[in-house]
């Protein structure tokens, strides 16, 4: 087989899995403290659309990566306020923040639609020369190298330090939690910021860098595939990151299988990713003992303590 | 008043605290001596555990004062309790399963003293084998027993420089020797100059352990006594008040050999990898008698009642036999037609729907009680069953439209009980039947019970509570590791014996 052809597949793959792996582990911090997002799809469109705004109109990629960061946790202070003051339902709020977000990011994006930016390409020079690995590792943007600086600092994180540990014990039992005098309200804040600022940054990705044009609901669900993600993972960072390139690897399948040449009609094989979601998530379910371990225990659940 | 607070750990002078409808803690002050096991005895909602909490900071006076060794203090958190050297066990364990005992222990320390967990390992092992309470520390929490959980806590406490330690029920969850190791535990902390908040309603325990006792009801303050000069009787009269009959001792049953329910070769794997199998279990129930079965918390306990209820259905057939039709097949709601009534564990969310009004819980069980004609409700039948829960047991509540969850603990208890015994089940399997509630309403539940038996019923209860089972079973057995221990006629063993067998300790050869 084409040695160039497989090093195009695999830098797709990393370059595909890289807004899902940013996500995904935004949303497993999130879950580690015990709250349910399920509103990231619409944290990632605001994050996309902000961000295009604002670097088309400062002509910067960094304000504009700045800026879909701060759309997204916006978004979800707003998820915050409601389910940790109000005590909404999480999975309510989540799924209205996600239609909030969609068609919200429609209506002020409007005016954008069709509108390009300049992309500037970034290698890394001498190793993105090296034949092969300098096409797969070494020759992509920054953020695909910033993602991985992030989970391996969010795998440090609940490895190593007292304030993971907390987020942890904060997701197990916020009861206990508190009896011990630890603040579940703001170790939950924190999470969920957490989570909304990482899907705005893989919002701006999609925006910015992997299309660099704004399209009304251009996510195209990688939201929720993030979100089925973290399951697979079974919140665990190492399996967050193979998750997110297995997954991106399906998105690219068909047109992997086209350059062979086969004959599947690619609306069929661009339904992979959403396919496997599925079957991954009933084969992960046959296994409760596996989920009760690494699950945060009061995942979901509203938690009324004494304030 | 201020004089008294010379020379002494805590001194709590006048401290009040008012919920909106109850005044949970009404002008109590105490004193505790350094060195020395105080009691603070009382029922459940007599203001013990706001008290404890007032202490430790999780909860706030509205007035009184506290002086911490002679000097007026404020504590505003845990954290604040924690500086000062004051620390506390809780009733429900406040550990996190999925972590480890070292984690956990470090959680419930501050910043500073906790940032390397390979050093604070070491301190655990150092610590907990000085005082008898051997731990690993890389263990995870839901591999441990209920004794070991409760080390844990405990250790938690030790770690720092401790000066006052507060126990909230800590023998609930104990084998007898348990107890006695414990016990042993608190008084070397107490010979070192450590003061312990012990508290209790097991008015035995009390008198072994504790040198001063405060007696609280109604959330005041009804007696302060040395407990190794009054006897339990008289203790009990300052907990209760006169007016409440305290009857300990029932009549047993007259020998009956007619077996009923019979459970032969029992065997079930669970799913939960926090739960246990159940191995080999062969029990025969007798009509018109209680059958106790003691046991830890943890030892199969919970997976014996759902295979029993039926919420778990077992593979091989004629396992659970009534006299005349194999049960084992049956699923719980044609068990309860053949005559059968279960009070659950956990009563809000398995014994009840906390979101439910009392009335429709009423009905969720009570159901084949001519509540229902032809698929609707009958309105009337429904409010008669439900009051008659209401009177005959005493359940304090709101009327027949409070919800579940808005009663007290021991009040669902007794309308849980009251629910199922009013079926006049033939058979009726209650687990933790008096559990959180107070004498007075455990001595009606148990009249409750012997009457029941008394008309013929066969009754199973499973209970981590020796005294009650030696008080109204009259045969016993214990569970350990999810295997049966012989089963006896309760006069004819003691405590040490059950203590042996709920630790494990029986001829296995039988069950091997």
């Amino acid at each position: 087989m084409d040695m160039d052809l497989i090093a195009n597949i695999l830098f797709a793959t990393i370059r595909m899995g890289t807004p899902l792996l940013i996500v995904a582990i935004g949303e497993l911090v999130c879950e580690k403290s015990g709250v349910l997002n399920l509103g990231q799809e619409g944290m990632m469109l605001m994050g996309a659309v902000v961000g295009f705004m604002i670097a088309f109109h400062t002509d910067s990629l960094i304000m504009g990566f700045i800026a879909a960061i701060v759309a997204g946790a916006l978004m979800s202070l707003l998820f915050a306020l409601v389910t940790m003051h109000f005590y909404a339902n999480q999975v309510a709020t989540g799924l209205a923040l996600t239609i909030l977000g969609v068609g919200l990011s429609g209506f002020i994006g409007r005016g954008y639609v069709g509108e390009a930016l300049s992309s500037a390409e970034f290698q890394i020079p001498l190793l993105s020369s090296i034949p092969f690995f300098g096409k797969v590792l070494f020759s992509h943007d920054a953020l695909v190298y910033v993602s991985i600086g992030i989970a391996i600092a969010v795998y440090w994180f609940f490895k190593s330090t007292r304030a993971g540990l907390i987020v942890k014990a904060v997701g197990e039992s916020p009861e206990s939690a508190q009896s011990l005098g630890l603040s579940v309200l703001k170790v939950r804040y924190m999470a969920i910021v957490f989570g909304g600022s990482m899907a705005g940054l893989a919002g701006g990705y999609l925006s910015l860098i992997d299309t660099p044009l704004w399209a009304e609901n251009m996510t195209a669900g990688r939201g929720w595939i993030a979100l089925a993600l973290v399951v697979f993972a079974s919140w665990r960072v190492e399996r967050a990151v193979f998750g997110a390139y297995l997954f991106g690897l399906m998105s690219i399948m068909h047109l992997v299988l086209q350059s062979f040449g086969l004959a599947v009609s690619s609306n069929l094989l661009a339904t992979l990713p959403y396919v496997a979601t599925v079957v991954v998530l009933v084969l992960l379910s046959r296994n409760q003992q596996r989920i009760k371990l690494f699950a945060p225990m009061s995942l979901g659940k509203s938690f009324h303590g004494a304030h | 008043m201020d004089l008294s607070s010379k020379n002494s750990r805590l001194f709590l002078d006048g401290i009040t605290k008012r919920y909106p409808g109850c005044l949970a803690n009404d002008d109590i002050s105490i004193r505790v001596d350094p060195g020395s096991i105080h009691a603070i005895l009382g029922e459940n909602g007599a203001g013990k555990s706001t008290l404890m909490k007032i202490i430790y900071g999780v909860v706030k006076p509205d007035s009184g004062k506290l002086y911490w060794e002679g000097q007026e203090t404020k504590i505003n958190a845990p954290v604040d309790a924690r500086k000062l050297g004051i620390g506390m066990v809780f009733q429900h364990f406040s550990l996190f399963q999925t972590l480890s005992v070292v984690e956990n222990i470090a959680l419930g320390l501050d910043q500073n003293t906790s940032s390397d967990l390979d050093e604070l390992a070491e301190r655990i092992v150092e610590v907990s084998a000085k005082y008898g309470m051997p731990l690993e520390p890389h263990r995870l929490v839901h591999t441990l027993s209920t004794g070991e959980r409760q080390r844990v806590e405990i250790v938690r406490c030790l770690i720092q420089d401790i000066k006052l330690l507060i126990l909230d029920e800590p023998t609930s969850v104990l084998t007898p020797q348990e107890v006695n190791s414990l016990f042993e535990t608190l008084r070397q902390l107490a010979a070192e100059g450590s003061s312990i908040l012990f508290i209790s309603h097991k008015l035995k325990e009390i008198q072994s352990l504790c040198d001063s006792a405060t007696v609280l009801r109604g959330g005041r303050v009804s007696g302060a006594c040395n407990p190794r000069e009054e006897s339990t009787t008289s203790m009990a009269k300052m907990m209760v008040g006169d007016e409440t009959q305290i009857s300990s001792e029932y009549p047993k049953a007259k020998d009956s050999l007619q077996d009923f329910l019979s459970v032969q070769h029992l065997n079930l794997k669970t799913d939960d990898i926090f739960g246990i199998d159940l191995k080999d279990i062969n029990f025969s129930a007798r009509k018109g008698e209680i059958l106790g079965i003691a046991g830890v918390a943890g030892n199969g306990q919970t997976e014996l009642l759902s295979a029993l209820s039926g919420e778990t259905i077992l593979e091989e057939p004629n396992v659970i036999v009534f006299p005349d039709s194999d049960l084992t097949h049956c699923n719980p709601m044609q068990r309860r037609a053949l005559g059968m009534g279960f009070v659950p564990e956990d009563r809000l969310g398995h014994g009840a729907v906390p979101d439910m009004s009392l009335r429709d819980n009423a009905l969720l069980t009570g159901f084949l009680q001519g509540l229902i004609g032809r698929g609707f409700l009958k309105n009337k039948a429904i409010d008669g069953f439900t009051a008659s829960i209401i009177d005959q047991f005493d359940v304090k509540c709101g009327g027949h439209n409070s919800l579940a969850k808005s009663l007290s603990g021991g009040n669902l208890q007794k309308f849980i009980i009251g629910r199922e015994v009013l079926q006049t089940p033939k058979c009726l399997i209650a687990a933790h039947p008096t559990w959180g509630v107070d004498i007075g309403a455990a001595t009606s539940i148990h009249k409750a019970l012997i009457a029941l038996r008394d008309q013929g019923a066969s009754i199973i209860i499973i209970s981590e509570d020796i005294d009650e089972l030696f008080t109204i079973s009259d045969r016993i057995c214990a569970l350990f590791d999810g295997q049966l221990s012989p089963i006896k006629p309760t006069n004819e063993t003691t405590i040490d014996e059950l203590g042996s067998w709920m630790a494990g300790v029986f001829g296995r050869q039988q069950v091997a």
